[in-house]
């Protein structure tokens, strides 16, 4: 496998998009913690840009360079190269990438500026966020194989995990709000990442509010080790399955 | 003949005078404590030497001075209330008192003063005893620079810290106190200082006011209780430079307002509490001059208060700077600063041009729907604040600041 | 050398091809022709297994395709449009195949060379012109000696000159023994050059015959010629 990845890592790496993406998250990055004036609401932007602009970026990036290697991937099948290790090195070059951007653009003011567990939990959580949205990605282009429709449909994708998935849990609390529905509240959460990832470090940030109010469940779970062992292998399965199911059609598929 | 007539005036005033001293100790005159009370008369001091005194309860029901040295221990056995003082101008100081005795019914305490004046109770250990100190019915009492340490594991088991019922003019300085129910307690206490005591993991509260007016505490320091400090059903209350940290939990406060009406809260700090302040039917009160910062929410003002004056605070790094669960606001804001504030300042007079509305909409849907904390910093709730701040149709209209400073105060 | 057996395949409801059989053996220089959509380039692509057929099958060797990637050791693909990650160097791509090969002997660099290439190595292939990149395709496609090559189109949007060399290799090549497949529109470029011709349409082989006896039996000079006429008889009939 890694016998192509490692081209496949140089050549996203020397891509002029990834460059502006790492120029981008290290200008937010270092802004964010140096005009702010306290390293919270530094944190904070950080975890926006995580939460919004990592998964657009990385789903979007992820799935037009798939599309305009459709003639590459033919080229490499030609070859006697395995179809897994043809998909895989895709996904590995493509992750490896959008991570490294990721650490270098906005990891270095993170760990610089903020305090060493809370960025490292936010790093880890950037990165997963990522490696998911990649998958999704790859997951997209082997549903559709326009370009149009595919781009489309990362597109919708990322507006449900970003907010309609949100909206939803609003509306079924409200619905629901004579109910002890906060069991359900969490499990549903597994639902999304990003929903997944933003509990998870809210829980290091100011989980003043969420701690007292909402009642016990949400601590007990998302707070103990337990529940962030747990949290964390949902995460991974966000990965392993996108990226298990898009390798089984490929596998398959009529280029 | 001159030294003659002095020295009789000398031994005239040891046999006739009020400075008679009377030793407890194994090897003094006296064994017990209890003896030298027996024989001593109004004015007396009675000192007590080093050693482990288990007499059940001893009554003080004379002026005396009862002074330990190398902090003799006075212990109740677990059955006994260990000092009762049914005496005026009592002082108890230096000595370790522990083990009262555990009933419902009667209350014992470390120390109990009944119905007296000028009481004193300064520089003891109050050691593992149900009540503390115990005051009731009286008046003029000072209860200074004592421990007071309890191991409570809950409400019911355990009494409170210093424990004051019906009384009046008490000053209650440099105390600290831990494990209890309630550090400090006021019931129908008025007229009473509180000042430079520190009040930490106690089960309920910090500080709890019933039913008690015009009191002060000042410079107090509350910290990892229940709640720092419960003021309820009281009036003119003034509280003044006290820090109140890490009252952290479900349900734990900073300060507790409930049915009080004309007190003053300036000057105080609020850190990393889950609600600052509650104000749960709180009338004409100043909140002035606080600084507010990394709690849950910095103010929960109930839509029972009214004519409450909240002006030059900060509030900084809190989830949510305040909420209510009313839709109207008879209160006031002004001249705060809001680090959630991004408006502008043109005419550079250091307070922003724009008004700020410190009252998130989310703010307001947590209040209704508690579960949807769960959302907190998700995009569609900002999205929602965004649009509410813009177009206000869900939060109360006069919920707002209208002239927010540009710059933190110092405070 | 090339054993294909009964092939079918459609895509939805569009049925490309339609049982098609063919035997094809070394020395081989084999043109692929038939109109738009005859399915050509879905038979090419079942052969790399970049498309699964439906039914039937492929023997390559002896070895059924379906049964592993090893075969593919044997086959040299120029695709007709040669599109490679903009910031890879020729030079990169071609280490790469050549890792992926895993064979670093017995290299043929000589289109490499006859293309005039050797300055080119470091440049990004986003930087390069249509007919350089047909160019590298087409070193990649001879680099290994395959024993089987199959060009798509290998000469559109070539320059004259280059398009000349390739021409001459392939036939260089045929004349080794090896099996070349071709499907190209331009007819009369494959005179010289093949000695098989396979006519495609609508899904299915419409004839499969060498050129000596398609001329001999139009009484043709050149391909284009025959095939017209055959194109023609088969309209009257």
């Amino acid at each position: 496998m890694n016998r192509i990845l490692k081209y496949i890592l140089l050549d996203i790496l020397k891509n002029k998009f990834v460059i502006a993406y790492t120029i981008m998250l290290a200008v937010i990055g270092w802004s964010s913690f140096t005009l702010e004036d306290n390293s919270a609401k530094g944190i904070l932007t950080l975890l926006n840009l995580i939460l919004l602009t990592v998964p657009l970026v990385s789903i979007l990036f992820a799935a037009i360079y798939i599309y305009n290697s459709a003639e590459f991937i033919e080229l490499l099948i030609s070859h006697p190269i395995k179809r897994k290790d043809i998909w895989l090195s895709l996904f590995g070059g493509l992750a490896g990438s959008m991570v490294l951007a990721f650490i270098l653009g906005a990891g270095i003011p993170l760990l610089i500026y903020s305090d060493f567990s809370q960025s490292v939990l936010m790093l880890a959580i950037g990165i997963i966020i990522t490696v998911i949205f990649v998958a999704l990605a790859m997951l997209c282009t082997i549903i559709y194989k326009d370009k149009a429709k595919g781009i489309g449909l990362t597109i919708i994708l990322w507006i449900y995990f970003a907010l309609l998935f949100d909206g939803i849990l609003l509306f079924l609390m409200f619905q629901f709000s004579d109910y002890p529905i906060e069991k359900p509240m969490v499990a549903l959460t597994a639902l999304s990442p990003i929903d997944l990832s933003r509990i998870l470090m809210l829980l290091q940030l100011d989980s003043a509010a969420l701690l007292g109010y909402t009642g016990a469940i949400f601590n007990e779970f998302f707070g103990n080790t337990k529940g962030m062992i747990i949290s964390f292998m949902l995460l991974l399965g966000w990965i392993v399955l996108p990226l298990i199911i898009s390798l089984k059609k490929f596998n398959r598929k009529d280029l | 003949m001159k030294y003659v007539f002095i020295l009789l005036l000398f031994l005239l005033s040891g046999i006739t005078g009020h400075t008679t001293k009377l030793h407890v100790g194994s090897d003094k005159k006296y064994k017990q404590i209890k003896q030298a009370i027996a024989v001593a008369k109004n004015g007396d001091s009675i000192i007590v030497f080093k050693g482990l005194y288990k007499e059940g309860n001893i009554l003080i029901n004379k002026s005396v001075t009862l002074i330990g040295i190398n902090l003799p221990v006075i212990d109740g056995d677990k059955r006994f209330e260990v000092l009762s003082v049914k005496a005026n101008n009592v002082t108890i100081s230096g000595f370790r008192i522990q083990h009262s005795g555990y009933a419902t019914l009667d209350d014992p305490g470390g120390i109990k003063v009944y119905e007296s004046m000028n009481v004193k109770i300064i520089n003891n250990d109050v050691y593992d005893n149900f009540f503390g100190i115990y005051i009731q019915f009286s008046k003029k009492c000072v209860i200074k620079n004592n421990r007071i340490i309890s191991f409570g594991k809950e409400e019911q088991t355990i009494g409170n810290g210093i424990h004051c019922w019906k009384s009046d003019s008490l000053q209650i300085i440099g105390n600290s106190i831990s494990g209890c129910r309630d550090g400090i307690y006021f019931e129908f206490v008025n007229n009473s200082t509180v000042w430079n005591n520190k009040a930490f993991n106690n089960i309920r509260y910090g500080l709890h006011f019933m039913n008690s007016n015009n009191d002060a505490y000042y410079a107090n320091n509350f910290s990892k209780n229940g709640a720092g400090v419960a003021v309820m059903f009281s009036k003119k209350i003034t509280m003044r430079n006290n820090h109140f940290a890490d009252n952290w939990g479900d349900a734990a406060y900073g300060i507790l307002f409930k049915e009080i009406s004309d007190c003053i809260l300036t000057g105080n700090t609020f850190d990393k509490n889950t609600a600052a302040v509650f104000m749960d039917g709180s009338n004409r009160t100043l909140v002035e001059n606080n600084q507010f910062t990394n709690n849950g929410w910095g103010l929960k003002i109930q839509a029972n208060c009214m004519d409450n004056i909240i002006q030059k605070n900060n509030f900084i790094k809190n989830t949510f700077d305040v909420s209510t669960n009313g839709t109207l606001l008879l209160n006031q804001f002004k001249n705060n600063y809001w680090d959630k504030y991004t408006g502008y300042d043109l005419n550079k007079d250091k307070i922003g041009d724009v008004p700020y509305r410190p009252l998130s909409l989310y703010a307001v849907i947590v209040e209704s729907n508690p579960t949807s904390m769960l959302l907190y910093r998700s995009f569609i709730v900002s999205l929602l604040d965004q649009s509410e701040k813009k177009i206000p149709s869900l939060t109360p209209e006069n919920f707002i600041d209208e002239s927010p400073l540009m710059k933190a105060l110092k405070l | 050398m090339i054993d294909i057996k009964d092939i079918s395949k459609s895509f939805g409801k569009l049925s490309v091809l339609r049982g098609i059989d063919l035997n094809l053996n070394r020395g081989q220089c084999v043109a692929l022709i038939g109109p738009n959509g005859c399915g050509k380039t879905t038979l090419i692509k079942i052969i790399l297994s970049m498309v699964m057929a439906d039914k039937g099958e492929v023997i390559i060797n002896g070895q059924l395709i379906t049964k592993g990637i090893a075969y593919k050791k044997m086959i040299g693909y120029m695709p007709q449009i040669g599109r490679y990650p903009q910031n890879m160097t020729i030079g990169q791509i071609i280490e790469m195949v050549q890792s992926i090969r895993n064979t670093s002997e017995n290299l043929d660099l000589s289109l490499f060379h006859s293309f005039g290439m050797d300055g080119l190595l470091d440049k990004k292939m986003g930087t390069l012109s249509g007919g350089t990149m047909q160019k590298v395709s087409a070193v990649l496609a001879f680099m290994f000696n395959p024993p089987i090559l199959i060009l798509d189109e290998p000469t559109a949007g070539l320059d004259p000159i280059s398009a000349e060399i390739l021409k001459e290799k392939i036939i260089a090549e045929r004349n080794n023994g090896k099996l070349i497949i071709i499907t190209s529109h331009l007819l009369s470029e494959l005179d010289n050059m093949v000695s098989e011709i396979i006519f495609m349409q609508e899904g299915k082989v419409a004839f499969h015959q060498s050129v000596d006896k398609l001329k001999s039996s139009t009484g043709s000079m050149n391909i284009s010629e025959a095939i017209l006429s055959i194109l023609k008889s088969k309209v009257n009939e």
